[in-house]
């Protein structure tokens, strides 16, 4: 073995275990500070894992993009739904006097609200953008209460991690984490453009979740519940999108 | 050091280490983002300028292909398979790799001089003369002349650094505009671009020049003997020039 040889080969070597060090550190220190999404295994784990923690370290408190007014979508587009059930029916014949919110898991105070409690905290409006994996978008002024209003009422229990929500459809599912639950711009969305929700837009209760695209701002909500491990809910992965072989975290 | 053995007296290096594992590093990531964004764009294959856009919005253009969505008004009766979910997985894996080999070569490309020696087109060629008389070269299908053994020429130099320096942290920006969490950190990353749906539409342009300069790339190795250049660029050496020909 000639000298350069073997001085590439201890360079190598060094690289190497360096580089296999590095990753278990890196995993030890991205687990310990949950910057692992829940759908974080598998083949598209290790790119998920990079992109959810830097995110969360870069953007963990900025606020969502917004517009003026003069920038609102004339014609926003409202995507399709599939068509309502029975029980929407019904609620949506009685003008939504009976829909209701429940609110669950580690918190001090389980609650279940109407609409009309959900109005008597304090609203708040944005003007943001929606934006669809696919690539389209619009800009729509939302109105709402932030979440963070209702978790603090409820008393979110420190070991949480996690706020899964469900549509009144209950396969329809997906979850948060911390940072985005608590963010101000995250909203119980009850209106839109000046007036109330309307139902193709996710009409009378929307979650609105700017920093992330369109598809984890779910419509007709019914149920928030507070969790410490993502685990116990579908197939673990933290929603129901990576079934269907989309990511749980779509923040970009 | 005098016992120079036969096999490297006619041996050449050429490529070190660091730009091997990295050129192929990023000829797999790339071709993973072209299959994958190739598949994203078939969900809305209409694109516009501006910040919005959507199917009730006037399109910039539309690509005259069926959507994979049935919301898309493509004129064709019928929806292709939906393969967005894994193709955004595997975008967003691919495009980690592309970043980290482009961040390993561009540190290395400035500390080893690799830039300096090997791309950066010598002084006396900042001139229009010395790109036309090498685009005359070739297409007089001229042999390259002894100086340019082992070294590039000024207008490969240059097409190198465009795609280096321009189009490559391009696709990169336009990529990161279309976050919505990375532009709630840096929104200026959308806004220079005039917004959202402009970076999407440049994105895809940059993809088309990043394809162009491939198609070039490969046609020009194969010119010059494919199996001389993939040595080099897989072994580090080349054999000596005149065994190639």
């Amino acid at each position: 073995m000639n000298p350069i040889s073997r001085r590439k080969l201890i360079y190598g070597s060094v690289a190497a275990a360096a580089g296999i060090g590095g990753l278990a550190v890196a995993e030890r220190l991205a687990s310990r500070y949950g910057l692992i999404p829940p759908d974080g295994s598998g083949i598209y784990g290790p790119g998920e894992t990079l992109t959810y923690a830097c995110q969360r370290v870069l953007t963990a408190r900025t606020p969502a993009r917004t517009f003026p007014r003069s920038m609102i979508s004339k014609n926003p587009f409202a995507n399709a739904v599939a068509p309502p059930k029975d029980e929407f029916k019904r609620l949506q014949a009685g003008g939504f006097r009976d829909w209701r919110l429940v609110v669950d898991g580690t918190v001090a105070r389980p609650m279940s609200l109407s609409l009309a409690d959900l109005k008597s905290l304090p609203i708040e409006s944005q003007i943001t953008e929606v934006a669809c994996e696919e690539g389209w978008s619009y800009i729509a002024e939302w109105i709402g209460t932030p979440l963070s209003n209702v978790l603090r009422e409820a008393g979110v229990l420190p070991h949480s991690r996690y706020v899964v929500y469900y549509a009144i459809e209950k396969s329809l599912w997906g979850s948060i984490d911390m940072a985005d639950a608590m963010h101000p711009h995250t909203y119980l969305t009850l209106g839109m453009n000046d007036g109330d929700l309307p139902v193709p837009f996710g009409g009378p209760l929307r979650m609105r979740v700017p920093r992330q695209l369109g598809y984890k701002s779910l419509k007709y909500l019914t149920h928030v519940t507070v969790t410490d491990d993502i685990k116990k809910f579908g197939s673990g992965k933290g929603s129901v999108d990576p079934d269907y072989g989309y990511s749980w975290y779509a923040g970009i | 050091m005098a016992a120079v053995s036969q096999l490297e007296k006619t041996k050449t290096h050429r490529h070190s280490a660091v730009v091997r594992v990295t050129h192929w590093l990023t000829f797999v990531a790339f071709v993973a983002l072209l299959v994958t964004g190739g598949e994203i764009v078939i969900s809305h294959p209409r694109f516009y300028w501006g910040e919005v856009g959507n199917v009730n919005t006037h399109p910039l253009f539309v690509i005259p292909i069926p959507a994979s969505r049935d919301t898309v008004p493509t004129g064709y009766g019928y929806v292709m398979p939906d393969q967005n979910g894994w193709s955004r997985y595997l975008h967003f894996e691919a495009a980690w790799v592309l970043l980290l080999a482009g961040l390993v070569y561009g540190i290395y490309g400035l500390w080893s001089g690799h830039f300096r020696k090997n791309l950066i087109p010598a002084r006396r060629d900042w001139k229009w003369r010395a790109y036309r008389d090498r685009m005359a070269k070739y297409m007089r299908r001229e042999r390259a002349d002894r100086a340019e053994e082992g070294a590039y020429n000024v207008l490969q130099r240059t097409a190198y650094l465009v795609v280096i320096l321009v189009l490559f942290p391009l696709i990169i920006w336009t990529g990161l505009a279309m976050s919505p969490s990375f532009t709630s950190a840096f929104p200026a990353t959308a806004a220079l671009l005039g917004g959202r749906q402009s970076a999407r539409t440049i994105h895809f342009f940059v993809s088309w020049l990043l394809v162009l300069f491939l198609i070039v790339h490969v046609t020009m190795v194969a010119l010059s003997g494919f199996w001389s250049r993939m040595r080099a660029m897989i072994t580090g050496y080349t054999r000596d020039p005149e065994e190639d020909r």
